[in-house]
Order: structure tokens, then sequence, then C-alpha cells
């Protein structure tokens, strides 16, 4: 179990070897603290959708689940994508009110970037990595807080790295996007080397 | 906008992913090989097209306030039809592209230009914008696709082109072309290229560098 979380955090960080959540990575990484909140928001959503898609996927979708209800051929899998989607959007709305009632301060500095997270690939993608894998309950559980703390330490490192950034004297054309790509691939490379690392 | 221009401006000029900077995530997972980056490409292309139609036809029956989810079910139900189709027809290339087809549902630019254009725009313009930037993006994933799977192996969609090392000839395979990193410096490189030829695409910087005035810093 242990070993699922480090992988998860390290080795197989969504962001640096998957690709996930690119869009955002590269536009909300300007700055450090909006990085972190945004981080937050990511471990948030990806410890709950994805134990919760796991409990949708296999008392719904899964097929023989309906056999309770004399359907027993009834094979729904091909709904997921649909019922991922649509759990994030719920799940996301509804921590946006829960934190608007209870935590307004955190809410303040969360808000903004909860709708970003419906539209991240990373939170999809836990959840369809969860299915492919075929991780159980309580391995989903540590997927998701896994993969979205790793997503989270990537996005505020690359922020951190980007601010000192603003400062270096770069050639025309390198500045901005394209040194942001260099920088990740650098970022990516260094994380790559924990996979030498087994606990 | 002639329709025309629908369909080239994406290309270079306004390309996705090097300007708009949308759809990254799988146009850099999908580039290790060229076939893969293929598939994928025609993938998007075809849920672009018929997802800015489909948009563009419901634009004056979509309540503005629900107007995301709607576009999001959208799309996922066309992602759906290609994903189970490619499971049916081409089991392969679905293993090798693993969760990526699933997830051009949540690809901002599906996303980007249903909100950006369909949502404003008669069917026709729609289709051809999505036919436009698909044909953009793929050009981008054909480029880092063809030169990691070129330089990673010395093949191209898995037809060896050059004899390797391994089997007596000079080439050596750069290992890391095939891993994750390689795609972003790839990426990176092309922005650079693209923004020396289009010097109007370089963002403005927050601040100029100035040398201090009085001789001290």
């Amino acid at each position: 179990m242990i070993e699922l979380l480090i992988k998860s955090v390290f080795q197989e960080n969504l962001a640096l070897s998957f690709f996930l959540g690119m869009c955002t990575f590269l536009a909300v990484s300007k700055r450090v603290d909006t990085a972190l909140g945004l981080g937050l928001a990511v471990i948030v959503v990806q410890a709950i959708t994805v134990p919760l898609n796991y409990l949708i996927f296999n008392m719904l979708l899964l097929e023989g689940a309906w056999a309770w209800a004399g359907l027993p051929d009834v094979d729904l899998t091909f709904l997921k994508l649909v019922s991922f989607i649509g759990v994030i959007a719920a799940m996301v709305q509804i921590l946006e009110m829960i934190l608007d009632r209870f935590a307004p301060r955190l809410y303040r500095a969360l808000g903004i970037f909860l709708p970003l997270i419906t539209v991240n690939c990373a939170i999809l993608g836990g959840s369809l990595f969860m299915v492919e894998r075929q991780y159980d309950f309580a391995e989903s559980v540590t997927y998701g807080i896994g993969s979205g703390f790793g997503w989270a330490l990537a996005i505020v490192i690359f922020a951190a790295i980007r601010e000192k950034l603003k400062y270096s004297d770069m050639p025309k054309g390198v500045e901005g996007l394209a040194s942001a790509f260099i920088v990740t691939g650098l970022m990516s490379l260094g994380f790559s080397a924990f996979s030498l690392v087994t606990p | 906008m002639s329709l025309r221009q629908h369909l080239t401006a994406p290309l270079i000029g306004n390309n996705p992913i090097t300007l708009q900077i949308l759809g990254i995530c799988s146009a850099l997972a999908v580039t290790t090989t060229l076939s893969t980056a293929l598939t994928m490409s025609v993938a998007l292309t075809v849920v672009l097209c018929l997802s800015g139609g489909v948009i563009s036809l419901m634009r004056h029956h979509i309540p503005p306030s629900i107007r995301l989810i709607i576009q999001i079910t959208i799309v996922a139900s066309i992602v759906i039809v290609i994903d189970q189709f490619m499971q049916a027809f081409m089991f392969e290339m679905s293993k090798k592209l693993s969760i990526f087809v699933g997830l051009i549902v949540t690809n901002c630019l599906v996303l980007g230009r249903a909100e950006a254009f369909a949502m404003r725009n008669p069917v026709l313009p729609s289709v051809l914008d999505g036919l436009g930037n698909g044909l953009g993006y793929s050009l981008v994933l054909l480029i880092v696709g063809a030169l990691r799977e070129f330089l990673g192996t010395g093949s191209l969609m898995g037809v060896p082109l050059v004899t390797t090392v391994a089997e007596g000839g000079w080439f050596q395979p750069l290992g890391l072309m095939q891993l994750a990193p390689s795609a972003f410096f790839i990426l990176g490189v092309l922005v650079w290229l693209v923004r020396v030829m289009r010097p109007e695409q370089v963002e403005r910087p927050e601040f100029r560098l100035q040398a201090p005035e009085d001789g001290r810093s």
C-alpha cells in the first residue's frame, strides 16, 4: 500500500510522466500561492472522486452489477466516461457549496480554481487509471490521495521555478511558453530518477 | 473571415497547441510512435468536427447557465462512440492509447472551440473550424511523433529506416526520446521555432530587464 502511494506520487506522477492536466499546469503556474491553492483543490477532489467513481463503476456499471434486480446480462461499462465526468462535475459543485457554507475563507482561497478542476484531465485520468489497473477500494483511496498529491507537488515546484525564471534574460521566442516546456521537461527528467527508488 | 480562413488559420498562425495552449496533455502522451500519434490525430479531428457541428446546431436551444454540462455531455457521447469503435476494430491500438482516447472528453481544445466558436456560429463554419483546429493539432502531433519514433528507435510507423547499432549498423538509438521528458523538450523547441518565424506570437513579458542606471545595482 505504501509502495502504491509512493509510486503514485513520484514514479507515476500524473503531470510529469503521464502529461495529465497540462493545460492548467501551464496556465495557473505563474505564482506559487495560486499554484498552491489549485494543488490543494486537486488533492481534495481527487481523493474524493476516485473512490466514489470506484463505487459507482463496480456497483452500477460493471457487467452483472444489476443481477439483484433480475438483469444479470446488463453491461453498462460503456457509460463510464459520461458517468465519471458527471460525478466529477457534480462533486466539484457540491464541494463548492459546502465550502461556501462552512469554510468561507477556504472557499475564497480556492473558489476560482474549483470550476477549473472539472475540465482538468488529471482528475478524469485518475478515475480511468483506477478502472484500467483494477484497483480495489482501499487501493483506489490510496491512489486518489497519492496522485492528487503528486500533481500538486509538481505544480508548486514548477511555479516556484517559474517565478525565478521571470528575471532571467532569455533569447526572444524562448521566454514564456517555450521555456515553460523545457523546464517541465527537466523536472520530468528529475522525477524519472525516482523510478530507482523502491521501498 | 472567409470559410477558407477557418480552415487554414489554425494550421500555423493560430495553432491550437503552440499558440492557444490547448489540448497539450494528449499531444505529449501519445507521441512515442508515429502510428499512435496518427490514430489520436484522426480521433480528435473527428470529435472536433462532430462536436462543433452538433453544438452549433443546438446553440439556440442551450440555456447559458448549464451550457458547460451540455457541451461536455455531447462531447462525451461522441467520444464513447469513437472509443467503442476503436475497441471493436483496432483493439491493439486502443490498448496502446489506453486511457487517452477517453481523455478527449476533457481535452480543453474540444471544449475551448465549442465554447469560443461553435456556440456563436452557424453549422458550416463551426465544422470547418473544428476541422482546421484538428488539422493544426495533428500537424504538431505528427511532427513530434515522427521525431520521437525516428530518433528513439530508428524506424517510422514500425518500419526500420536505418540499421541500428544493435543490428550492426551505425545508428545509435536515443533512448531518452521514448521517455516523457523528450516530448516536453521537442515541443518547447517547436514553439521556439514558430515564434522565431512569427515574432508577433511572443507573449509580452511582465517587465523588461534594465541595466542599472547609476552603475550600482
